[in-house]
């Protein structure tokens, strides 16, 4: 072996799997002890430019199957969620009468243009709308589904809830809403709310826990115990009380939960810091002159973002069965808002509706096992100890 | 070998991890009451070695026999491998801290031995456990046995494990680099109790470790290894006096050697630390805190061009020293001056300014280059930090410069400046760690420990290094280090310091020649040094 060992020229399907560990590791990684001074036998087959430590943790990622494919799975699915609008609305994308070209998607034009009686914007489930476009030459092309998330079925032949139809795949809830566009918006907003929740507590977090570790001493005891008396404050007991006060809102949400967020990620990446500041690079950058905000910056902070990193989707899994959880309660989201807590209330309410509990478990199921999935695969891409 | 069937035979042993052969061809005979050695580097294969034969190493697949009294371990159950761990064959690991579980104590852990395999009932183990304790030298062993292993110090518990060891008089006792972790006063008197027991027991030893002085003072017989491979094995006298095998001779030559040139003479001092003073308060209990000196007034001078070794065991105040000259640690009395300069109460500009003239290279490679930084980043700092009016292909050129001068050069290591630390080994991750102190032009280079946790033969090439690069450079050394054997083929000057104090400072030759205090005979006795020649 030569005096580096071959990581750097293993390509992403390399089929061979020892090289990526790191050399503490392997018991006789440390064997290949070859100096400039000693003659290297043989052509080296070294690629320019080597891998990052994130680039291997990748690869090792990507080996793990389940966590690969988790991650797809959840990609397309946010990316579906994401184009909820084109997928699920109640206005066409297109339509066509009298050769005029509209994209109601866009601007939806009153009912006037299309031969009604009034200036109000046009309901395009409306039997008389439907009509007009029937004619010859006219025609309309509509999303996947006709329904957006608040649009009721004014002309369901069935009392609702209303079971699953050619019309409402998935059936309509209490109120003659389309539980198939409820699911997907709820689930497009509850994987936003998730992430903003997350981003948020986590940047607060690193900032405290970075603080405390670094400084240390005084610094960290007072801002520990500030956050333990935080973290004995009963969550949900606040949160209903402050909901009480304030009309909930999303944001309001967003913020409420990324105060009360930040305490566990804030303890690891203490945690991680107080190790990391004794290390021997730190001292020399130290030794160097290097400003404390440079060496928190470059040396400390990407070698303690592990667990941050780690912790990343088992996050987002708790900020979605938050939310979930709190409009269950009724406690969330204000109720024109698409939910999936809210549907599985409904569910509650109407337990011989199936078709409103049963998919929407499965999508919350589903999305928290993705995410744990992630997680798992994630905590073990980081692990250096597995190889 | 004689009529005598021998007690532990190696045939043809093969180790492979995955499709990675670690250990190839190992043929090897100990005879009962022998004292073998196995020296070699690291990934030399020996400690593999010595796990297998209680076949402890996991996901190994082992080819050849492993014969041990007549059987072969290879074919045994795992159950029968149980049953001789520990009684027939024994085992004493280098780290005591991490080798004794720290919940139990010490009596306990040895009495647990003897329940296990002697079917006593507690309360004999226990007792036994404490004649166990006795004989390892341990003081007040009654009381000892009632203390967890970190109320103990290093050499106490490297003597609870010796006894637990030795609880079922074994008949081979596998010892793993038993006194690396030691202080050298300290392992000397290891060395001494495990030949003693060896003898009174009459159990053969295999002995591993790195170190050739300690191979030749206890092995009677001595096997060099060099990746997995067995190449030389013989008298131990005759191995390491006349080694045959060019491995072995490289081995034996890598100890080093004393390459110093004489530094100008007259020169004021670059560096004088006047009577500094560090106290550490410790906790004791909930209120009391109790106050010790790592420091007690040291005063130092450092001419231009100078090495001062500093030497002395773990927690003398060494490091503490170091850090306090690099301004890293705070100074309850004395100052510092660099250069004329105080930097002891200097501003924080006029700090930042001063430490490009004063640098550091610390002990452990793997921890002294941050693991998420190319090497360009990592010597570059400097440069961004005290040349900032370099643009990033001046400082790149000043970078390659700068590597290239400690031996590392792109046309052998393709892309050299953008990898990571971790395709680096051991003796590189040194020489780049000095090249980032380096490339700054420092007046005085701080090494704590620079070689410590390197092979010797390329312990030898970082020495020359450190040697050819004072020369050029004319900068003055303060080298930190508890091996005599490197301070002494280094320094001018040695200070010798021991519980926050220099007890005894001379010239390098004086001091080795004629030490005056004790404490000093007694460390340059335990290193052995009598086959270097100045």
């Amino acid at each position: 072996m030569s005096s580096l060992d071959p990581i750097s020229d293993v390509p992403q399907e390399a089929p061979h799997k020892a090289p990526q560990e790191v050399p503490q590791d392997a018991p006789a990684a440390a064997a290949e002890v070859v100096h400039p001074g000693a003659t290297v036998p043989g052509p080296r087959a070294v690629a320019q430019v080597s891998l990052s430590p994130a680039a291997r943790a990748w690869l090792r990622f990507r080996r793990n199957r389940l966590g690969y494919l988790s991650l797809r799975l959840l990609g397309v699915l946010i990316f579906l969620s994401a184009a909820a609008p084109l997928i699920s609305n109640e206005h066409p994308l297109l339509a066509r009468y009298d050769g005029k070209l509209y994209a109601p998607i866009l601007h939806n034009p009153p009912e006037l243009e299309f031969g009604g009686d009034f200036r109000t914007p046009t309901n395009w489930l409306d039997p008389f709308v439907r009509d007009q476009f029937a004619k010859p030459g006219n025609w309309t092309l509509f999303a996947l589904n006709h329904y957006s998330s608040n649009t009721i079925n004014f002309h369901s032949k069935i009392a609702h809830p209303a079971p699953p139809s050619s019309e409402n795949w998935l059936g309509t809830d209490d109120r003659g809403r389309d539980v198939f566009a409820r699911l997907l918006y709820g689930f497009a907003l509850g994987i936003a709310f998730a992430a903003c929740l997350t981003i948020l507590a986590t940047l607060v977090g690193i900032v405290v826990g970075a603080i405390q570790g670094f400084f240390g001493g005084w610094v960290d005891l007072g801002m520990q115990r500030f956050t333990e008396v935080w973290n004995a404050l009963p969550t949900l007991y606040l949160l209903i009380i402050l909901v009480a006060i304030f009309s909930p809102s999303i944001l309001a949400l967003i913020l409420l939960f990324a105060l009360f967020g930040w305490m566990a990620l804030a303890d690891y990446v203490r945690a991680e810091f107080l190790r990391n500041r004794g290390l021997e690079f730190v001292r020399g950058a130290r030794a160097m002159g290097c400003s404390n905000f440079k060496i928190i910056w470059r040396h400390i902070l990407p070698n303690s973002l592990t667990p941050v990193i780690t912790f990343l989707p088992f996050r987002m899994s708790e900020g979605l069965l938050a939310l979930t959880a709190l409009d269950f309660l009724g406690l969330g989201v204000p109720p024109s808002f698409p939910s999936l807590g809210d549907l599985m209330r409904q569910g509650k309410d109407n337990l011989d509706a199936w078709w409103l509990s049963i998919p929407t478990m499965i999508v919350v199921v589903t999305t928290l096992l993705l995410l744990n999935f992630l997680g798992d695969a994630m905590r073990d891409a980081y692990d250096t100890r597995k190889s | 070998m004689g009529t005598v069937p021998a007690l532990l035979s190696l045939e043809n042993l093969g180790i492979t991890f995955g499709d990675h052969q670690v250990v190839t061809g190992l043929t090897l005979d100990m005879q009962p009451g022998e004292k073998l050695g196995l020296v070699g580097e690291s990934g030399s294969g020996k400690s593999v070695t010595a796990l297998s034969i209680l076949r402890l190493v996991e996901g190994a697949r082992y080819s050849g026999r492993l014969n041990f009294e007549g059987d072969d371990l290879l074919k045994k159950s795992e159950r029968d491998m149980r049953a001789l761990r520990g009684s027939r064959i024994a085992m004493i690991f280098q780290e005591p801290m991490t080798s004794l579980n720290p919940l139990f104590t010490v009596g306990n852990q040895v009495a647990e031995v003897l329940v296990t395999h002697e079917s006593l009932t507690p309360k004999a183990a226990f007792d036994r456990a404490v004649e166990l304790l006795e004989k390892t030298g341990i003081a007040e062993p009654a009381r000892r046995a009632r203390s967890f292993p970190h109320q103990l110090s290093g050499g106490q518990r490297q003597r609870a494990m010796i006894a637990m060891a030795l609880a079922c008089r074994p008949r081979l006792l596998i010892a793993d680099e038993p006194t690396t972790a030691l202080d050298v006063t300290i392992q000397a008197q290891v060395l001494e109790l495990l030949d003693a027991l060896q003898r009174e027991y009459q159990m053969a030893v295999l002995f591993i470790t790195h170190d050739l002085n300690l191979a030749r003072r206890f092995t009677s017989r001595v096997g060099v290894m060099e990746r997995g491979v067995l190449v030389e094995l013989g008298k131990s006298a005759d191995v390491l006096e006349h080694p045959t095998h060019p491995y072995t001779q490289r081995l034996v030559d890598s100890r080093p050697r004393r390459s110093v040139a004489t530094p100008p003479q007259g020169s004021a001092p670059i560096l004088t630390a006047e009577q500094l003073s560090v106290d550490f308060s410790v906790r004791e209990g909930f209120f009391k805190r109790r106050r010790f000196a790592a420091l007690d007034e040291v005063s130092l001078d450092l001419a231009r061009g100078e090495t001062v070794g500093i030497v002395g065991e773990s927690g003398s105040g060494k490091t503490t020293l170091a850090m306090a000259l690099l301004m890293l640690q705070k100074l309850d009395h004395g100052e510092v001056r660099l250069a004329g300069e105080r930097l002891d109460n200097a501003g924080r500009k006029a700090l930042v300014k001063a430490r490009r003239r004063i640098q550091v290279v610390f002990q452990d490679p793997f921890a002294s280059l941050s693991p998420r930084r190319t090497i360009e980043q990592i010597v570059g700092e400097g440069l961004e930090e005290h040349a900032p009016e370099l643009d990033r292909s001046a400082r790149r050129a000043r970078v390659v410069a700068m590597l290239n001068e400690v031996g590392l050069s792109e046309e052998r290591i393709p892309g050299l400046v953008q990898r990571y630390p971790h395709e680096f080994s051991g003796g590189q991750r040194q020489r780049i760690a000095v090249a980032r102190a380096m490339i700054v032009n420092p007046e005085v280079l701080i090494l704590d420990e620079p070689t410590s946790a390197l092979d010797a033969t390329v312990q030898r090439q970082v020495l020359a290094l450190l040697t050819n690069l004072q020369q050029r450079y004319q900068m003055s050394y303060l080298f930190i280090s508890h091996d005599l054997a490197v301070i002494r083929a280094m320094a001018h000057r040695v200070l010798v310091m021991k519980d926050g104090v220099i007890i005894e400072q001379a010239n390098a030759l004086e001091l080795f020649a004629a030490p005056k205090t004790d404490y000093t005979r007694a460390l340059i006795r335990a290193a052995d040094l009598s086959d270097l020649a100045a």
